[in-house]
């Protein structure tokens, strides 16, 4: 238990060594480039910034696959003359009912449907099951395992949406990622009021171009749109509604730029936008057929503008107007280029702080350790002589070992991590605590030194891994359910666990054994 | 000067008859723990956003904060707080509003909070913004129930597989006695509640474990040694043996969480003293509370057990039976 091979003692020092050296990336920046230079990262608790935890709304991802099922429904039903006396989406049942007037004509009409099932995944699954009673009622229900896939190509899509909407921002280094089934986690360093970017998130903006009906009035008190219709209300007057038909003429995923600027005639702010070849060939197809027509243009269900066509539009540009300023024209310039979402964002879940509060955090965490360290540091000298000041040096060695495997993690400090980080300080020399009792009392009992130090050592090590496990255990249990800062508490006190088990077991027995090789005493000071 | 220790806790050959007090302990303990439970009911735990839902604002105000002003303009964009108050020094302030229903409404009381400043305080910067929505703080509170339900019975199953049953029952109701105690302890005190404790309480139940393994590894293995010596009397002088250990390792954790309560800021504040009272109420219910414990239920069957089963598991177990310390 005493005797350490010149290789065992060579491994210990080195593992020492190694841990200082990758604690250095934390207090310089890399000299070279292709070092790896892995450090702690601040938490933004500490350094100031925000995280929003975004919730997509899937019931909004089914309603929409739903009404495009419907829409499908209708234009396959259109050719062979099946009529139907109910047409639709049960967002609740995941599918789609249609009800025949003529019930004879059941087969054809699910011949006519089949053709909508589409393959989905890699398994080739069909996304959707037709089912028919006799009485001409037809079910299209969409397939769990189709749904989850679209569930999760539609956070897949908004995680891109909203890292685009961000980099327009110019916030450095933002991390986005999924959480869950449907929640996307933004962290945003050094944003202490996200407000705009909330703004930016808030929107789906999903730009259309529509025909105005002209013929239907919107503004009629309890009027019902004609079929095909919708009335949409203004964007700057929501009392004033418009008709306009439900067809999507041309759709703002077609948009390959858009850019705020100024109308050179009259001053006001615009956002001129370009066409993909494909909108702009659809864009001049409408125009050319709808001149002296109005044409809306419809931003997440409102109305921002609906001038009349004056004359074919071909160059696949256009502009809009309607009465922008210039942070709301070129907020919408920025949502355009992002492109829209698939389903409106929530966010459930906001924690801002302020760089001034961070730096707050971080002096008191600091002078917290320093107090910390000091006292547990001073308790060992005074209780334990030198086999405490041996305990003391693991502590210190310990503090480094911590650093150094949390760098090679790239964990995340935070103030709970930092007060876990004195925990364990305080814990880890618990377990030298345990041992110079047990040689004490060994030596009381009449063993020589020597042999004291062996049975304490030996004896103490099944109390201190006991004590150890139960408290690595818990933490890590805090960590699986834990969230935000206190998980950066849970990885400090698992990470200092394992390394007090290494310095209290292995490094102090070391320099103990050096010790009394060199002095050979004839009483131990305990 | 560094050699020899200059102070002992306790002076060697102490022997306090523990095992007298073991009806007062348990007593004072289950009045303590019983109005603990009252506590819980009421007033009740003190929720932080974490587990409520809300929204809680730091706001830091050029000169000292206008209160009033304040007040004012909130209540002129309709909303309600649950309190607005100074924080830390006269120009902080903190604005305090509880659940609302649904997501969105949580965000849009921020954003009338800042427009509610910007008009009765220019040049007013916000320190801190916590919102939580009622789902999300449905999800941390199962959450945090599910990690220290979880971690209880993780200890319970590794002390069971470690010790007889007797300590594994023993160590159990000790740490659920001082839990309770901890959660007394913040309903008193009206310390927020939040995820934070949820770790100091982990903390403190880890902790709490270790002074219990440090006791019961000594009655182990004085059963071993002592085959004939009454349970009472072996309980006493383990107790004794390890009482250095006991408070030497408490007062390390506890001087390491003392300047926490007293510099870490309010954040960290209230989870150092629920560490602290947890250290004290974990040290002492290792004393008077696991010990006992193990007494009653241990009086006649772990001592005809351990003469039994002692000899043949020790050598079966030759590793870990290398004994305590």
């Amino acid at each position: 238990m005493m005797y350490f091979s010149r290789l065992k003692t060579w491994l210990i020092l080195g593992a020492c060594l190694i841990g200082a050296v990758l604690c250095l990336p934390n207090l310089a920046p890399a000299p070279v480039p292709w070092l790896p230079w892995r450090t702690v990262h601040l938490g933004l608790d500490l350094r100031g910034g925000s995280y929003l935890l975004l919730e997509v709304d899937m019931k909004a991802v089914i309603k929409e696959r739903l009404d495009g099922l419907v829409d499908a429904v209708r234009q396959a039903l259109r050719p062979g003359s099946i009529f139907y006396a109910a047409l639709d989406a049960q967002p609740d049942q995941n599918r789609v009912l249609l009800k025949l007037r003529n019930a004879a004509q059941t087969d054809t009409a699910v011949a006519a449907l089949r053709p909508l099932i589409a393959k989905e995944g890699p398994t080739n699954a069909p996304d959707m099951s037709i089912t028919s009673t006799p009485d001409g009622q037809i079910l299209l229900t969409l397939e769990p395992v189709a749904l989850k896939a679209r569930a999760e190509g539609a956070v897949q899509q908004s995680i891109e949406i909203v890292r685009r909407r961000i980099d327009e921002t110019g916030v450095v280094d933002p991390q986005i990622t999924q959480q869950g089934d449907n929640r996307i986690v933004v962290q945003l360093p050094g944003i202490g009021d996200p407000e705009r970017i909330k703004q930016l998130l808030g929107e789906t903006a999903h730009m259309t171009f529509q025909l105005v009906d002209e013929s239907a009035n919107a503004n009629t008190p309890g009027g019902v749109p004609p079929p095909g219709d919708a009335f949409l209300s203004m964007q700057n007057d929501p009392h004033e509604k418009i008709a306009v038909r439900k067809r999507v003429d041309v759709d703002g995923g077609d948009l390959t730029d858009a850019r705020a600027g100024t109308n050179p005639q009259t001053g006001e702010w615009v956002v001129n936008f370009t066409f993909n070849s494909v909108g702009a060939r659809r864009f001049a197809d409408v125009t050319r057929a709808n001149v002296n027509h109005r044409f809306a243009i419809v931003l997440d269900d409102k109305v921002i503008s609906a001038p009349v066509i004056r004359e074919p539009i071909t160059g696949g540009r256009g502009q809009i107007s309607g009465s922008f300023t210039a942070s709301s024209a070129t907020d919408l310039a920025v949502l355009l280029r992002a492109g829209a979402l698939p389903a409106p964002l929530t966010v459930v879940e906001q924690r801002s702080v302020g760089p001034e509060l961070g730096a707050d955090s971080i002096r008191a965490g600091a002078i917290s350790l320093a107090v910390g360290f000091v006292l547990v540091i001073a308790f060992m000298g005074m209780f334990y002589g030198l086999f405490g000041w041996f305990a003391n040096l693991a502590l210190v060695v310990n503090l480094v070992l911590m650093l150094a495997i949390m760098s090679v993690l790239q964990a995340t400090l935070t103030l709970p991590g930092m007060a876990g980080i004195l925990l364990t300080l305080g814990m880890a020399v618990d377990a030298n605590i345990l041992i110079n009792e047990r040689i004490r009392e060994e030596s009381r009992n009449g063993r020589p030194p020597l042999s004291a130090l062996e049975a304490g050592f030996t004896r103490a090590y099944s109390t201190i891994f006991d004590s150890n496990a139960t408290a690595f255990l818990a933490h890590v249990m805090l960590f699986v359910f834990g969230s935000g800062p206190v998980r950066g508490f849970a990885v400090t006190i698992t990470v200092g666990i394992a390394t007090s088990l290494f310095t209290a077991w292995m490094l102090t027995r070391l320099l103990v054994s050096k010790w009394y090789a060199s002095r050979r005493p004839q009483l131990l000071p305990v | 000067m560094f050699m020899r220790p200059k102070i002992r806790l306790v002076r060697d050959g102490t022997r306090i008859q523990f095992m007298r007090g073991r009806f007062m302990g348990l007593i004072v303990s289950a009045i303590l723990s019983t109005a603990s439970v009252v506590l819980f009911f009421y007033p009740g735990l003190n929720l932080g956003i974490d587990f409520a839902g809300g929204v809680v604002m730091e706001v830091r105000t050029p000169g000292p904060a206008d209160f009033g002003a304040i007040r004012a303009a909130l209540t002129a964009e309709h909303v309600s707080t649950q309190g607005v108050q100074r924080f830390g020094d006269a120009s902080e302030v903190l604005i305090r509003l509880g659940a609302q229903p649904g997501e969105k409404e949580t965000q849009a009381e921020v954003t009338k909070v800042k427009v509610a400043l910007d008009q009765a305080v220019p040049g007013s910067k916000l320190l801190r913004t916590d919102a939580v929505g009622a789902s999300v703080s449905a999800e941390l509170f199962r959450n945090g129930l599910l990690a220290l339900g979880i971690s209880l019975l993780m200890i319970l199953v590794y002390i069971w597989f470690r010790f007889e049953w007797q300590f594994a029952v023993g160590a159990v109701v000790t740490l659920i006695l001082d839990v309770t105690k901890a959660i007394g302890f913040l309903a008193l005190t009206r310390i927020q509640f939040d995820l934070v404790m949820v770790a100091a309480i982990l903390t403190v139940l880890g902790y709490s474990t270790n002074d219990k393994v440090v006791v019961y590894d000594r009655v182990r293995e004085n059963l071993r040694k002592y085959k004939t010596m009454p349970l009472r009397e072996l309980i006493d002088q383990s107790i004794n043996e390890t009482l250095n250990r006991t408070l030497g390792t408490s007062m390390t954790v506890f001087l390491a969480s003392l300047p926490l309560a007293l510099f870490g800021g309010e954040s960290i504040s209230g989870f150092a003293w629920v560490m602290l009272f947890g250290i004290v109420v974990g040290t002492s219910s290792s004393i008077f509370i696991a010990a006992p414990i193990l007494l009653f239920l241990g009086e006649n069957r772990l001592r005809r057990d351990a003469a039994a089963v002692a000899a043949p598991k020790a050598r079966a177990e030759t590793p870990k039976a290398a004994g305590p310390s």
